[in-house]
């Protein structure tokens, strides 16, 4: 049990030590993120989005690029208003397949990290096959899924949690492996077990990194969902992508990957909400 | 009271007994002996500090003390019965703070509650009076990291003294602190421990902070920790900081100096 405290004094000398940490991610890089402050920034924000998105228009028109090559802005706003409708139900599909993957996938690997961290040797024997997970594009097995599972919804949750569990759970691990001496040595000495210690003091001590493996694993598990829809099946939005480039229905496609794009910064900003909340403390 | 309070102490009951403390440490480079058969008696309602030079075994025995780690050889004894594991009756002050940084100043007080299974609401008003006698009323909600480092021992004290243990131990509490701070909250223990009549056993390895807040001073040697010297310490209660410069405190400074150094020991001074 790591949390026995064998016969460690802890040296505090605070600090420092956790700038040390080998993550996936930094937490503070992530929280030193957005947050608009003044009229002017707000104001700045808007004037480069104008000139970008009114640029492109323009440029696209001037030249003439043909549709099937780069449509313009406003023929892929009229996409998405016009065929909307046709869009959503595929929209849901990927949702779906999203939050049940990552349900699946994060809980297992919240529950991974959790149980080999409490035993070093367990957790040096199943490393390399969890590196493995993170390393192979879960894409790869697709195929493999859809021969076994059918062309419905389950190859491709699967493929979504075996994408979001490796990576939830190193970057868990990580954060539990770092637990304090002093602090689980402040809570023994008010008699707490080995359950309440994990509560009171590895798992918020853990919340940053656990929360940054969340938010890297949906955005690996949309990937997955996505290129898995591609692969096989009939729905989806990364269906839609491959229905649409088919028929060179180019503002319908980039209709779609706006609609994945606004995915992804709404679960980038879903967690950076998430991590102020729950893990300001840090930085 | 002053005096009295010391020598009413002294009338009083063992309430901590450290028996024959013995620890090796089994390293990979061999055995360490940090603690080599030292004993002696802590009484009720008293304030001891144990000097001795940075390695000798201060913090090893303290933790013994605490129930934290296990001896080697020998053992604590808390009104008689053997510590092998933390005691209810025992508090620990941390040399940091050791405040969770994600938890504000209450919560961090309410921890033991929390461990313990004892509503924080029922301990309130006691809470309110230990914040208030500290000087940290209306920080309630105060992050540790917007406290400065003597408000933050200041949370940890009263963190120790909310589940109103019989015996408070501490290592080197402020020894993290600059020397301004530490001597407010020299007064400040004195104080407390002058009101709450609790046993107190105290870490430093700086003798003026010892002869300062001390009954008895219990001094070790260093390499293998053993007992050197105990001595009394009988200037009259409550102490103050300009009796540090007078001729009586500097005689029993020195006089403890040469003893440690006479010993064989390291200077211990800082
Ligand atoms: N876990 C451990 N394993 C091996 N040796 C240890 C361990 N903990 C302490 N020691 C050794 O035991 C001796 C006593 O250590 P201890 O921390 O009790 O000293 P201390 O008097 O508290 O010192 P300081 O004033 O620096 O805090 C030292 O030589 C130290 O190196
Ligand atoms: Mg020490």
């Amino acid at each position: 049990m790591p949390d026995d405290l064998a016969d460690n004094i802890p040296t505090f000398d605070t600090r420092s030590k956790q700038d040390a940490e080998i993550g996936l991610s930094n937490w503070s890089a992530l929280t030193s993120g957005p947050g608009v402050r003044t009229w002017l920034e707000a104001a700045a924000i808007v004037l480069v989005a104008v000139v970008i998105i009114g640029g492109s228009e323009l440029l696209l028109r001037i030249f003439q690029v043909p549709q099937y090559i780069l449509p313009t802005p406003s023929l892929i706003a009229w996409a998405l208003v016009h065929d909307f409708r046709f869009i959503f139900p595929h929209m849901v599909v990927t949702l779906t397949e999203l939050c049940s993957g990552f349900a699946i996938g994060a809980s297992a690997g919240f529950l991974l990290a959790a149980v080999i961290t409490q035993f070093p040797f367990v957790e040096k024997v199943i490393t390399p096959y969890i590196l493995l997970l993170v390393t192979t594009p879960m894409l790869a097995l697709v195929p493999l899924l859809i021969l076994r599972f059918g062309f419905g919804m389950e190859p491709r949750i699967i493929a979504v949690s075996l994408a979001v569990g490796p990576m939830v759970m190193i970057n868990a691990a990580t954060g539990f492996r770092r637990a304090d001496l002093a602090k689980i040595a402040l809570a023994r000495s008010f008699g707490a077990n080995t359950i309440q210690i994990f509560m009171k003091i590895r798992i918020p001590m853990a919340m940053p990194m656990i929360i940054v493996g969340l938010m890297v694993g949906s955005i690996f598990g949309l990937l997955t969902a996505v290129g898995a829809e591609m692969v096989g099946g009939a729905e989806g939005l990364g269906n839609r992508l491959a229905y649409y480039s088919s028929l060179i229905r180019m503002p319908q496609f980039f209709a779609v990957i706006l609609i994945l794009a606004l995915i992804g910064i709404s679960i980038y900003v879903l967690f950076y909400w998430i991590g102020k909340k729950w893990a300001s403390w840090e930085s | 009271m002053g005096s009295s309070l010391a020598m009413q102490a002294a009338r009083q009951a063992v309430k901590l007994r450290v028996e024959d403390a013995t620890k090796h440490y089994h390293t990979r480079t061999g055995v360490v002996h940090a603690l080599e058969g030292v004993s002696f008696d802590v009484r009720e309602g008293e304030l001891v500090c144990v000097l001795g030079p940075s390695g000798c075994g201060k913090s090893t025995l303290l933790w013994a003390m605490s129930g934290l780690h296990q001896l080697t050889r020998g053992r604590i004894l808390l009104d008689g019965e053997a510590i092998t594991r933390p005691h209810p009756a025992i508090a620990m002050i941390f040399q940091d703070a050791n405040l969770l940084p994600w938890r504000n100043l209450l919560r961090n007080i309410n921890l033991p509650f929390e461990i313990k299974g004892i509503p924080p609401a029922a301990r309130r008003d006691r809470v309110n009076a230990l914040l208030k006698r500290v000087g940290l009323a209306g920080f309630e909600t105060k992050y540790p990291r917007e406290l400065s480092g003597g408000m933050q021992q200041r949370a940890s004290i009263v963190r120790s003294l909310a589940v109103d243990p019989e015996v408070l131990l501490m290592d080197e509490p402020f020894g993290a602190l600059d020397a301004f701070t530490r001597d407010e909250m020299n007064l400040l223990i004195q104080e407390i421990w002058m009101e709450s009549g609790k046993t107190v056993v105290f870490i430093t390895h700086n003798i003026a902070e010892a002869i300062f807040l001390a009954d008895r001073i219990v001094v070790l040697s260093p390499r293998p920790g053993r007992l050197a010297r105990i001595f009394e310490i009988d200037l009259p209660r409550p102490r103050t900081l300009e009796l540090t410069t007078q001729p009586h405190f500097i005689e029993t400074l020195v006089a403890i100096k040469a003893s440690i150094d006479h010993g064989g020991a390291r200077a211990a001074s800082d």
